[in-house]
């Protein structure tokens, strides 16, 4: 509220009626500020079409993520096991957090060739900053992001994951 | 200007002088790391006389990461990803800073269309970060219901992130050269439908806040901060718009594509919290007019420049600055030609805002010293890093 | 007729005739304590759903609606948790003030329910001084708010304490003078009195714009004088964490929490008794049709309505409004309220001499 004048201030009869006058305007132009704000919340109090909270484990059915967002790294295999992954470790030298780790061995094909192939791609979900720099990394497609955002588990080495199924293989002519 | 820098004394000297000598009687209190005014983990020491301020002295450290020296064992791709972590509010405009710093490194030309969709991006986040700002500034000041109508708001724009970027806070969309990926199909429509949607609450900002008398005769003549102190404590963005100076580097110097945008540099002279919280209303109205031009004019084209696999920026020192939520953020590099930057160093625009705190806060009430916290936009891992 | 005075007056009738009286008036005063008690415990409850669900819907969220149906059980598990919640007692703290200090606060809204007449002839005790009981016990509130913040040792509960002195004597000046107006009308103290001079209408109708005056300043006042928003400067949580109350865990806090709800329905109740007619249904003139069909809705129905609509007057008060600055706080009532309270009050007895109220 602004002050009153002191009395030093109030010197005519003139400036007197202008103060009652300005203080009355202030009482009308407050009240009227504070109606205005209160007409606002009862608005919203009497329209309850206007909530906006979705109840959360109650629309898990419904709920749909964005396409693109980013919730962990998975390798999709297709339906005779195999993957798209040739252990070029593009993107372990991608991750900052060294999140990813990957273990490559040594196959033997049917010409009696040696040729390299990953055992294991080791992914940390709790290091994964879900940067998608590993993604974009990739040469061969093999690592995508899923869309799952319920990452909690009791132990912290069940969040340690092993990316390629067990006996899957690559894909063929996938170099 | 001098000022004494008895700002340096611990609030153990202050309270032990005890006796006859100044000082005598004063509450020295701490505000935070925990209290629910700080927005996070920022101390400040505060030696009241009654109910008046006399000394608010912040204590950093809290929330300090070392992002600076993580930066520097990263590549350059690497390492944008980190920034969004500062000042996690305008995410995209720290990532656009670190491209655009690796990029006149490396000399790569950014495509046009990239341009563009970055400010587009870049004004998106400063709408969210003000409405975000909004709600906190009205809780600061005691009303809660704002805060809820100003995410409503904000929502709308997380989920067009999430769409194109795959993140709602941390997006990482930037990478030098250009953008991570395409923009989504639906981005222009949900664009167009956020910008009728906040065309149609933006007034009642004004209902409810803006207009109401308690919260004016909150900001109205306090947190004084004159032109001259704005200046000398290096503030910029709008807390130093707010005191009448010209500090928007989007118009002083024009990076991405806002050299081809019509916008107003938003310039309050009132000097106090109410002036740098009209600012921010005002600038979420100039950013929804920058995305409006830019929103159906989107070049075609490639979305990234290419480059090469191993980005290895030339031996010498690199600074670029973009205009954040908050200010001017200006990215440091030192490169000594290796994968590695040698020092990175960043001009966080919330450490010098809040230097200015303790100018603007002596002599006024415990409670205005909230709202000043409230009108400078604190985000305590920006100022901490 | 099953009125709440009926039951009262049945229980009384039965009690005596089969006790010896002083027996009868020592289990008739059982009774009414375990009543006010049990009233509290039900006040509270209510009331803190009723101020979630409100805030909830002003903000556009739903509230809480997971506990009971439409989450109506959610106060009682919240008292539920702050019963098995273990009370601190700060190592730095007066341990027996700061102990008390909750008690006190409750001790002083259970007085305060001693003249409130719920329903037509349904009163615990009506002295012939009941409003100045009403502001006199009220002001003792105060000294809970003190004792709480200086024996807590934590310098916000001292600020938070010093603030709500300052705050609860200055309002409680605008707040007696607003009462006045209408003792001034009614030219009586007492409760049913007042009441029973709102037969042919409601002061805040018939008092021309002086009771309407004094409306609003009591309805501002007590909202200060309840520590609630925008004048929770006691609390204050964005200066000072929870102000008196910081240091409070548990039940010691749920009484603290108990209090402020009781003291807003007291606080509201009366307004109702003084402005809105209390237990009086809506009368108008000499309809008699009308007024004949407002009978019939029971006198508690009308004494709850007027309270728990004044109640959410306050609660939208408090979701609406931001928090005055402790200084502008008292500007409001010595430079506004009060000067405007003394021209009213002096217009209200201008207008009792004159017998221009209708």
């Amino acid at each position: 509220m602004p002050g009153l004048p002191s009395l030093r201030e109030r010197g005519s009869r003139g400036e007197a009626n202008m103060f009652i006058v300005n203080y009355i305007k202030d009482i009308y132009k407050g009240i009227r500020s504070l109606l205005v704000g209160m007409r606002r919340t009862g608005y919203y109090f009497t329209h309850h079409k206007e909530i906006i909270t979705q109840e959360y484990p109650d629309n898990r059915d419904t709920l749909k993520m964005a396409d693109r967002f980013k919730g962990e790294v998975v390798m999709p295999h297709d339906e005779n096991n195999e993957h798209r992954c040739t252990g070029c470790t593009a993107c372990e030298l991608a991750c900052p957090n060294g999140t990813i780790k990957v273990v490559t061995k040594f196959d033997i094909t049917p010409e009696g060739k040696k040729k390299k192939a990953i055992d294991k791609l080791v992914y940390h979900l709790e290091l994964c900053t879900m940067c998608n720099l590993c993604i974009i990394a990739c040469p061969s497609d093999a690592i995508v992001m899923a869309q799952t955002f319920e990452h909690s588990v009791f132990d912290r080495a069940q969040l340690t994951k092993i990316l390629n199924n067990p006996g899957s293989k690559i894909m063929e002519g996938v170099e | 200007m001098f000022r004494e820098t008895e700002i340096l004394q611990t609030a153990s000297q202050v309270s032990s002088t005890g006796g006859d000598l100044e000082g005598a009687g004063d509450l020295v209190i701490n505000v935070g790391p925990q209290h629910p005014a700080t927005h996070g983990v920022l101390h400040l020491v505060i030696t009241l006389n009654g109910e008046t301020i006399k000394k608010v002295e912040p204590h950093l450290g809290y929330i300090h990461r070392s992002i600076e020296k993580m930066c520097e064992s990263l590549t350059y791709r690497q390492f944008i990803y980190v920034t969004s972590r500062m000042d996690y509010l305008s995410a995209h405009m720290n990532n656009h800073a670190c491209a655009l710093c690796v990029e006149k490194g490396m000399q790569i030309e950014v495509p046009e269309r990239a341009k563009v969709v970055r400010v587009i991006m870049d004004e998106l986040t400063r709408i969210a970060s003000h409405e975000l700002w909004w709600g906190a500034m009205a809780m600061d000041v005691g009303a809660f219901t704002p805060f809820f109508h100003a995410f409503r708001e904000r929502e709308t724009i997380n989920e067009i992130m999430e769409e194109t970027c795959g993140a709602r806070l941390t997006m990482n969309y930037y990478v030098p050269g250009g953008l991570m990926a395409e923009l989504h199909p639906d981005f222009q429509k949900k664009v167009k439908s956020f910008i009728t949607l906040f065309k149609s609450k933006i007034d009642e900002y004004d209902e409810l806040v803006t207009g109401n008398i308690i919260f004016q005769n909150r900001m109205k003549g306090v947190g004084y901060l004159s032109a001259e102190d704005a200046v000398s404590f290096g503030c910029s963005g709008p807390t130093a718009r707010g005191s009448g100076v010209s500090s928007d580097i989007r118009k002083l110097y024009p990076y991405a594509a806002y050299d081809q945008v019509q916008f107003d540099e938003v310039l309050e002279n009132g000097c106090d919290s109410f002036a740098r919280y009209m600012i921010r209303i005002r600038e979420m109205k100039q950013s929804v007019r920058i995305i409006e031009q830019l929103i159906d004019n989107i070049p075609e084209g490639d979305f990234q420049a290419k480059t090469k696999a191993v980005l290895k920026l030339p031996k010498g020192e690199f600074y670029t600055r973009v205009e954040t939520a908050r200010g001017e953020l200006g990215v440091y590099i030192v490169s000594e030609g290796g994968t590695t930057p040698y020092r990175i160093k960043f001009r966080s625009p919330g450490f010098s805002n809040l230097s200015a705190l303790d100018q603007m806060a002596r002599g006024s009430k415990l409670g205005d010293l909230v709202a000043m916290m409230g009108t400078l936009d604190l985000v305590i891992p920006d100022i901490d890093r | 007729m099953w009125s709440l005075s009926y039951i009262a007056n049945a229980l009384h009738d039965w009690l005596y005739q089969t006790f010896s009286p002083t027996l009868a008036l020592i289990i008739e005063m059982v009774i009414a304590g375990i009543a006010v008690i049990g009233l509290f415990a039900v006040l509270g409850l209510v009331l803190v759903i009723m101020e979630r669900r409100v805030a909830a819907w002003m903000q556009i969220r739903l509230g809480p609606n997971r506990v009971g149906p439409f989450g109506l059980l959610q106060s009682l598990a919240d008292t539920l948790k702050l019963l098995v919640k273990e009370g601190m007692t700060p190592s730095g703290s007066d341990k027996f003030l700061f102990n008390l200090a909750p008690y006190i606060a409750m001790m002083v809204a259970m007085l305060l329910m001693a003249p409130i007449a719920f329903a037509k002839d349904f009163q615990l005790w009506d002295l012939n001084i009941g409003v100045l009981y009403v502001s006199a016990v009220s002001s003792i509130m105060v000294i809970s708010i003190l004792m709480a913040g200086w024996a807590s040792n934590n310098k916000y509960s001292l600020m938070g304490a010093m603030r709500s002195g300052a705050q609860i004597v200055s309002y409680e000046l605008s707040a007696g003078l607003s009462v006045l107006v209408v003792v001034v009308l009614t030219g009586s103290l007492k409760i049913s009195d007042i009441i029973q001079s709102q037969a042919d209408g409601w002061w805040i109708f018939k008092g021309h714009v002086p009771v309407l005056v004094a409306f609003v300043i009591f309805i501002i006042a007590v909202t200060a004088e309840t520590n609630r928003a925008p004048f929770d400067l006691a609390e204050a949580e964005s200066e000072l964490t929870a102000g008196f109350h910081t240091e409070y865990s548990g039940m010691k806090f749920a009484l603290f929490f108990l209090a402020e709800y009781i003291n807003v329905f007291i606080v509201c109740s009366i307004g109702a008794i003084l402005f809105l007619g209390g237990w009086m249904p809506f009368h108008i003139g000499h309809w008699e049709g009308f007024n004949r069909v407002m009978d019939y809705i029971p006198s508690s129905i009308w004494f709850f309505g007027k309270t728990f609509f004044l109640i959410f007057v306050i609660m939208w008060f408090r979701w609406t409004f931001p928090r005055l600055r402790i200084d502008q706080l008292l500007n409001l009532e010595w430079k506004y309220l009060l000067p405007i309270s003394m021209i009213n009050i002096l217009l209200a007895t201008a207008i009792a001499i004159a017998g221009w109220h209708f």
